[in-house]
């Protein structure tokens, strides 16, 4: 399928997950490739979150799952965390009652093996962030902590991101940087898989498009493609 | 004047104490989501552990010893018990640490018997370290005020100043977040729950010689850290800490005060002849607690500066 210089990074084959006795996901079939953004489109209600759900070890995986060539599936979140595979949820969980800082640190995952970015190298990126770099992160507003989260989990020095919703409920002009952040990521080199409901984002910064509808992929794509196909945007993405 | 000075000295190292069974059960509490109703029995098995072990190497190292002991007993249990049935809901939690206390119990009664065992102050802390309005002040009391301090300061920089200590706050609230960032959740709550059951042991290991070690001593102070731990606000340390302080004072004053209602009746002009006249205020002392239990319930469910309500 993905065909890309990079090869894969995550690939996810005949993948299932149930809530209780309601049956999520049935048989979703997916690769991520290297350095770059893959989208994963659909309605409210179809799976996307369960998908990142699972392939994360929060929802109980049954399937293949393979991460830079090696099995996932099945293995506590932390230890799926450990391997390189970040994750910023779509309720933008920061810790309310810690810092800025002390929430970047503990994106943190061995202080003794420093990654890629260092703190203040984040707070100089994010005026924002640093102007309150000591203020609680619970009374940022909704774009500074997503801003935050996604920094979060690149302390981490993660291979590839997946991240869930990134501009739910932000403002136009916040949606954008919120876009701009996730293109600059993908540009140093770290692989990222999109999660969204909006198209315009994801089809302007993603290599590849997926599309979800009842628990499985529907459509696989490039953005230059998708857009010529009306019927699967009026069947699967139009509300 | 000398009873009120008496009554706090008392009331701060009694409310310490408590703080010390508190902290770690407010913390665990946290992490479960419901009261570990066997806390009180690590803090006896801080007391009969330091027993045994202060017959063979003395109390100094069993003051260290015995809470490690506790802790890795709690370990056990968290590994092996808590976490199996964590899954299965809050009341089969609640049901295995209640069943967990009476095993306890019941263990400690057939190795060390039915009746007290004769656990002491050590003798180099069995004095009288000063002289206060013309009585004597035990040394060990002073002694229980330092090392409580000395724990007080220690969690409070664990806690507030170290990574860990900000992985262990974070995971209590946002467990699912904390282990997408990398950390080890899982055994995270295995070393909460295990440094809550070694507080608890070193609370028994300084409280078990000073007021008694017996089978029934988990049953006698765990309902009032149950107390501590509702007023103070469930899954609230600072809380914890106001309501050791008042319920230690409570209890203290209360015991101090010899006067009647009578008394108090006729001193406010009315008068309460008969029975009700009769009780003293020092009788009431071990109702306060649950009265203010109850009272914290009706009035203001989740406590002194808990978050969510009980």
């Amino acid at each position: 399928m993905s065909g890309t210089a990079g090869g894969e990074m995550l690939k996810v084959r005949d993948l299932h997950a149930f809530y209780g006795k309601s049956h999520v996901l049935r048989g979703v079939n997916m690769d991520v490739p290297k350095g770059s953004v893959t989208a994963l489109l659909g309605r409210n209600g179809v799976g996307r979150s369960t998908t990142a759900k699972a392939i994360m070890g929060e929802v109980a995986p049954k399937g293949d799952i393979w991460f830079k060539g090696e099995a996932i599936s099945g293995l506590p979140s932390h230890s799926i965390a450990c391997k390189g595979l970040g994750y910023v949820p779509e309720n933008r969980d920061v810790f309310p009652l810690m810092s800025v800082r002390d929430n970047l640190l503990l994106g943190i995952k061995d202080m003794r093996k420093p990654g890629r970015w260092s703190i203040e190298q984040m707070l100089d990126m994010f005026p924002n962030l640093k102007s309150r770099a000591d203020t609680a992160a619970g009374v940022l507003s909704g774009g500074e902590k997503q801003m935050l989260t996604i920094c979060r989990t690149l302390m981490g020095d993660p291979d590839l991101i997946i991240i869930d919703e990134p501009t739910e409920g932000l403002a136009p002009k916040i949606v954008t940087q919120v876009g701009e952040l996730i293109a600059e990521i993908a540009r140093a080199g770290v692989s990222i898989l999109l999660v969204e409901q909006k198209l315009s984002i994801a089809l302007k910064i993603a290599r590849q498009v997926y599309v979800m509808g009842h628990g499985e992929i529907v459509y696989h794509g490039t953005p230059e493609e998708f857009r010529e196909r009306d019927d699967i945007r009026r069947e699967w993405l139009e509300v | 004047m000398e009873t009120v000075v008496f009554a706090l000295l008392n009331g701060l190292i009694y409310g310490l104490l408590l703080f010390m069974l508190s902290s770690g059960l407010t913390l665990i509490f946290s992490m479960m989501g419901v009261l570990n109703m066997a806390h009180a029995s690590f803090y006896m098995l801080g007391a009969y552990f330091a027993f045994t072990l202060g017959q063979h190497t003395g109390f100094w190292f069993a003051l260290f010893l015995a809470p490690i002991c506790v802790g890795a007993a709690g370990a056990c249990v968290e590994k092996w018990g808590l976490r199996k049935v964590h899954a299965r809901g809050h009341v089969a939690e609640l049901l295995f640490t209640f069943g967990l206390a009476y095993v306890i119990e019941e263990l400690v009664k057939i190795v060390w018997g039915k009746f007290a065992v004769a656990y002491e102050i050590p003798p180099e802390l069995n004095y009288s370290l000063f002289e206060l309005f013309g009585s004597q002040y035990p040394a060990y009391r002073i002694f229980m005020l330092a090392v409580s301090i000395a724990m007080l300061a220690g969690l409070w920089y664990l806690l507030k100043r170290t990574r860990i200590g900000l992985i262990i706050q974070a995971s209590l609230t946002h467990p699912h977040m904390v282990s997408h960032l990398g950390h080890n959740v899982p055994r995270i709550f295995m070393l909460v729950f295990a440094a809550g059951c070694a507080l608890a042991g070193l609370a028994g290991v300084i409280g078990g010689n000073y007021l008694v070690t017996e089978p029934s001593m988990a049953f006698s102070i765990g309902p009032i850290v149950f107390v501590v731990v509702v007023v103070g606000g469930m899954g609230s340390l600072e809380g914890a800490f106001i309501a050791s302080l008042l319920i230690g004072f409570l209890q203290t004053f209360a015991i101090s005060i010899d006067s009647s209602f009578a008394e108090i009746f006729s001193f406010a002009g009315l008068s309460a002849d008969g029975d009700i006249g009769r009780i003293t205020i020092a009788s009431l002392a071990p109702m306060l607690p649950f009265l203010l239990l109850v009272l914290m319930l009706m009035l203001r469910p989740r406590g002194l500066m808990g978050e969510r309500e009980f």
